[in-house]
């Protein structure tokens, strides 16, 4: 895009940039949305998953014989079926691990996790669907199993996938600067032998509700649901169904959070669509909560092992190395491609120049990992903030100083990284001021030296974080040479309808991010009508030619890809209302603008055709319209963004992974009883900074989210498995998302560093980066000085009395 | 498992349908009555996003058989608009506070609101927090929600 593409109708902001009320509010504070399972469908099917038991067992035989006895038991399919009727999803990574098979039903004869589906059975309702699962019986002999990845790559070690013969399903060395010199001449090296980020995800409050419908006249499947990208899911689902593209349509309406974990979808979609065409009628499968915890999708686990970092005394910090075991789980699904997406944000907030990391990717018998909001960034970002935090405790450094004096700063922007990646805008140190100023950063220093020895411990915390967004989708090259992908674009669709009504379609995904206020937004400023003249539609479409093939929500981008298609099809449905109002009012289409509801000469704005009647004439009076115009103007604009992207460098693994890089610096004071090792959160504040805002309202909901989610997961969340590969958290009971009595309320400010990459200098946001678990493990190791260490991402109290009791100090080490 | 006629006062009109002696009232309302309020986010009484009034109480209707409902009044958060279908005070505090994101815990959330503004208590930020702890929202982290309720019980606020 050019800027004379966008220089024009952006001049007016009447509506871009303000706090307008949401457009989706009003049916869904009704009780009028409509969710996966709001939706009645007539002879509808329901299907229930007969899951594993165990972690890892051969399936020794299958008896449906008393679910059929079931009254209102409708059918069932089995593993056996599917082998037959399906072909294995994708894989993303090469040899070995490519030789995985990976199936909507157990494959092989092996489950591969407790909760993996084996059977699945319809009924015609909720209850006798239940009932005859209930009455399926699996004959199963127990295999040995891994659950944790640091004994999955010892040779000796349970054989998740037989096949490949090893658990390791990538395995990389990134390697930029010289991390060796850096240690050997470096002031100081800090050691530590071993860092975890542990398991949790979003758990989105709706569940996944999938309704798959198959039409034989037409031979068509039409899914209805939460697919948070639907044309990969129609890919997938068309390899999986040997079943034409074409003759599958995706939809989804409203869409009660996704958060990342929905773009696997597809998976039980496809056993859906089985059942609904051997039994000739509807089917839906409505996840359960337990269900979703065991495969809705967990995010990764990360193990950073052999941890050093160089730091000169002045302190500089020049460099970092580690091995990281990253913890896929069973299926590696979207994996491996965490293994690469780090790497988009490899210098974290820091002017680091040397990095080395070993990288594998590695298969356990637990449930597997999908991309959750922050995906594999924040793993790595926790990781560097860690260390950075650790520098400054052991060297003595005062926190904020120490940040400050490594940050990248304002002037150094566009910056580039160790491996290529152009970090776009952003002002790091006036974040941190900012949010230091919102938690009375000296106040808190002086009630933490009140505090001392009454029993509770005051900690301040400072997380730094980068959210990164608009993929370049070549970065999976990295990971494997073969696959077909580079750059990025998402579609618009916009068209002035007969009665002069402006609809909008964006090839995106919403599941509750607000697109539907935000395109209205831009567009009626481009169009010159009124914000509520803008009608955006809900949900998504596949079988409409607003999506391309990277269609959908993830990786913190409509800002920029959705936002820009609209802008890019608008446009193009500027210059077909140019045409036509310049051919009736007598002048050059370029003479020609759009304002108050109408196309008038600029120059003499009485002269003015209303977009109504611009549409009244092409739609129902062409013969008024030159024959030129009349053929090529159908007031229905379709366009794409595509984002500036080159392939990256796959020898040196270098090249620019994002476009944007949204930056939050978060800031807490905690309160901890030495009695019990509770974290009471006293102060919380955030700032952030995602270029030029569209909606600030939508902005700083974003950041609230995303931070109560890094809150609780850093203290209350926690995908934990026992001994015998058992899910620990099945239900809310056990998996504790924080409540508003967990939670103070926030301080907020926001700093505007316009990216000089994007249509409108909009960053995508939204994920957030994980800043909490920085922040907290920051503000707990601030509490505790350094007689602790704290090498976890996960601090509940438990935890928080055995740091208060010196935990894990001797794993760290200043050798030099 | 034998089925039993039940009728039920939804919102203010008689529902009569069918209901086996173990569905739980959740989903009498969503799949009997196709009324859509109530919402299920859970199995377990956590989430809330079912949360109802049953004569007059406050429950989670993921916690009640349907058949224990038999001859009573039930209020979902589909029948808390203005007569003439406009956004009442509470709905529209959380309109204008961004209370909301993917909507999917709001049916719940507002009915645990509304009870709340309705019994009298004072409403502080920590009463406001107590009072909704028993729903969870994963999209808003709370800020706004209870920013919402404090507006709609302040006099001052304007709509």
């Amino acid at each position: 895009m050019t800027s004379d593409q966008i220089a024009r109708p952006m001049l007016r902001q009447q509506f871009t940039g303000k706090p307008l009320p949401r457009k989706e509010d009003d049916r869904l504070l009704k009780a009028q949305g409509e969710f996966g399972d709001d939706t009645p469908v007539a002879h509808l099917a329901y299907l229930v998953f007969v899951r594993s038991p165990y972690a890892h067992a051969r399936i020794t035989a299958i008896d449906v014989s008393a679910a059929e006895q079931v009254h209102g038991y409708l059918g069932c399919l089995t593993p056996d079926e599917v082998e037959t009727l399906t072909d294995p999803y994708m894989e993303l990574q090469g040899p070995p691990g490519d030789a995985e098979v990976d199936r909507c039903l157990a494959s092989g004869g092996v489950v591969r996790f407790s909760g993996e589906p084996v059977v699945a059975v319809a009924g015609a309702s909720r209850e006798t669907a239940r009932d005859a699962a209930a009455a399926v019986v699996v004959d199963y002999e127990p295999l040995p199993h891994v659950l944790d990845a640091r004994e999955a790559v010892q040779p000796e070690a349970p054989l998740v996938h037989s096949q490949i013969g090893v658990n390791v399903a990538f395995d990389a060395l990134y390697d930029w600067g010289d991390i060796d010199f850096a240690l050997e001449n470096a002031d100081h090296v800090i050691e530590v032998d071993e860092l975890h980020f542990h398991r949790f995800s979003s758990t989105p409050l709706e569940c996944s509700a999938i309704t798959v419908e198959y039409d034989a006249g037409v031979n068509t499947f039409t899914f209805t649901g939460g697919f948070a990208t639907p044309q990969l899911a129609t890919f997938n689902l068309a390899v999986a169904l040997r079943h034409p593209a074409n003759r599958l349509r995706v939809l989804s309406k409203d869409f009660g959070g996704s958060f990342g974990v929905k773009i696997n979808t597809h998976i039980p979609a496809t056993a859906a669509a089985l059942l609904a065409r051997k039994l000739g009628r509807p089917v839906r499968w409505t996840e359960t909560r337990t269900e979703h915890h065991l495969m809705g999708g967990h995010g990764n686990e990360r193990w950073f092992r052999d941890v050093k970092l160089a730091v000169q005394s002045d302190g500089t910090v020049l460099g970092l190395t580690y091995d990281a075991l990253d913890d896929v789980g069973a299926y590696t699904r979207y994996e491996p491609l965490g293994g690469v997406i780090w790497t988009q944000v490899t210098n974290a907030c820091y002017q680091l120049k040397h990095l080395k990391v070993r990288y594998r990717s590695v298969y356990t018998n637990k449930g597997p990992v999908h991309p959750n909001r922050g995906y594999s960034r924040m793993q790595h970002l926790w990781l560097v903030e860690r260390m950075m935090d650790i520098a400054a405790h052991k060297l003595g450094f005062d926190p904020v100083e120490f940040r400050l004096r490594n940050y990248v700063q304002p002037d150094q922007y566009p910056y580039t990284t160790v491996n290529g990646c152009v970090y776009d805008s952003g002002d790091l140190p006036l974040s941190l001021r900012k949010v230091l100023d919102l938690i009375d950063y000296q106040d808190a220093r002086r009630l933490q030296r009140e505090s001392a020895g009454s029993g509770k411990r005051i900690g301040i915390g400072i997380g730094s974080t980068l959210d990164s967004g608009t993929n370049n989708f070549g970065q999976a090259r990295l990971i494997n040479a073969h696959l077909p992908f580079g750059g990025n674009t998402e579609g618009a669709l916009v068209r002035l309808s007969a009665d002069g009504s402006v609809y909008a379609t964006t090839g995106g995904v919403a599941f509750g991010q607000g697109h539907e206020t935000t395109v209205a937004q831009v567009v009626a400023d481009m169009l010159g009508v009124a914000y509520d003249d803008v009608h955006v539609q809900r949900g998504s479409d596949s079988s409409l030619s607003a999506q391309t093939g990277f269609s959908g929500s993830y990786a913190s981008q409509f800002a920029v890809t959705g936002i820009g298609a609209m802008i890019n099809a608008t446009n193009r449905l500027i210059r077909e209302i140019s045409l036509v109002a310049a051919a009736t009012l007598g002048c050059e289409p370029d003479e020609i603008e759009l304002a108050e509801g109408a196309a008038r000469v600029a120059t003499d704005p009485e002269r003015a055709l209303a977009l109504a009647a611009v549409a009244g004439i092409v739609h129902f009076s062409p013969v008024d319209l030159p024959a030129e115009v009349a053929e090529e103007v159908g007031l229905v604009a379709r366009s794409v963004y595509r984002a500036p992207f080159e392939l990256p460098d796959l020898e040196r693994k270098y090249g620019n992974l994002t476009l944007t890089y949204a930056t939050q610096i978060h800031a807490c004071v905690v309160e901890i009883d030495e009695e019990t090792g509770h974290t009471t959160l006293l102060r919380y504040a955030m700032v952030d900074d995602c270029g030029t805002p569209i909606n600030p309202m939508v902005i700083e909901g974003q950041v609230h989210g995303a931070t109560v989610h890094g809150i609780s997961a850093a203290l209350f969340e926690h995908f934990a498995y026992d001994a015998n590969g058992q899910l620990a958290a099945g239900n809310f009971y056990d998996y504790h998302a924080a409540t508003a009595l967990d939670l103070p309320s926030f301080g907020y400010d926001n700093v505007v560093s316009p990216s000089p990459f994007t249509p409108i200098g909009a960053k995508g946001m939204g994920e957030g980066g994980g800043a909490p678990l920085h922040a907290l493990s920051a503000a707990i190791q601030d509490a505790v000085g350094t007689s602790a260490m704290v090498l976890e991402s996960f601090n509940p109290p438990e935890r928080v009395l055995r740091l208060l009791r010196g935990l894990d100090a001797e794993k760290v080490k200043v050798a030099r | 498992m034998t089925d039993r006629d039940i009728t039920v006062t939804v919102d203010g009109k008689p529902e009569t349908a069918a209901a086996q002696d173990r569905t739980l009232l959740v989903h009498w309302l969503r799949d009997a009555l196709d009324k859509r309020g109530p919402k299920i986010g859970c199995d377990t009484g956590n989430c809330g996003a079912c949360t109802v009034r049953w004569d007059g109480a406050l429950v989670k209707s993921c916690m009640v058989l349907a058949v224990q409902a038999d001859g009573d009044t039930v209020e979902t958060a589909a029948g808390l608009s203005e007569v003439d279908g406009s956004l009442n005070r509470v709905q529209q505090c959380f309109k204008d506070h961004h209370a909301l994101q993917c909507g999917y815990c709001t049916s719940g959330m507002l009915m645990t609101a509304t009870d709340f503004l309705d019994s009298g208590e004072s409403v502080t930020e920590e009463t406001t927090r107590r009072a909704i702890k028993g729903n969870i929202c994963r999209c808003t982290g709370y800020h706004n929600i209870v920013q919402a309720i404090r507006a709609a019980a302040s006099p001052e606020e304007r709509l």
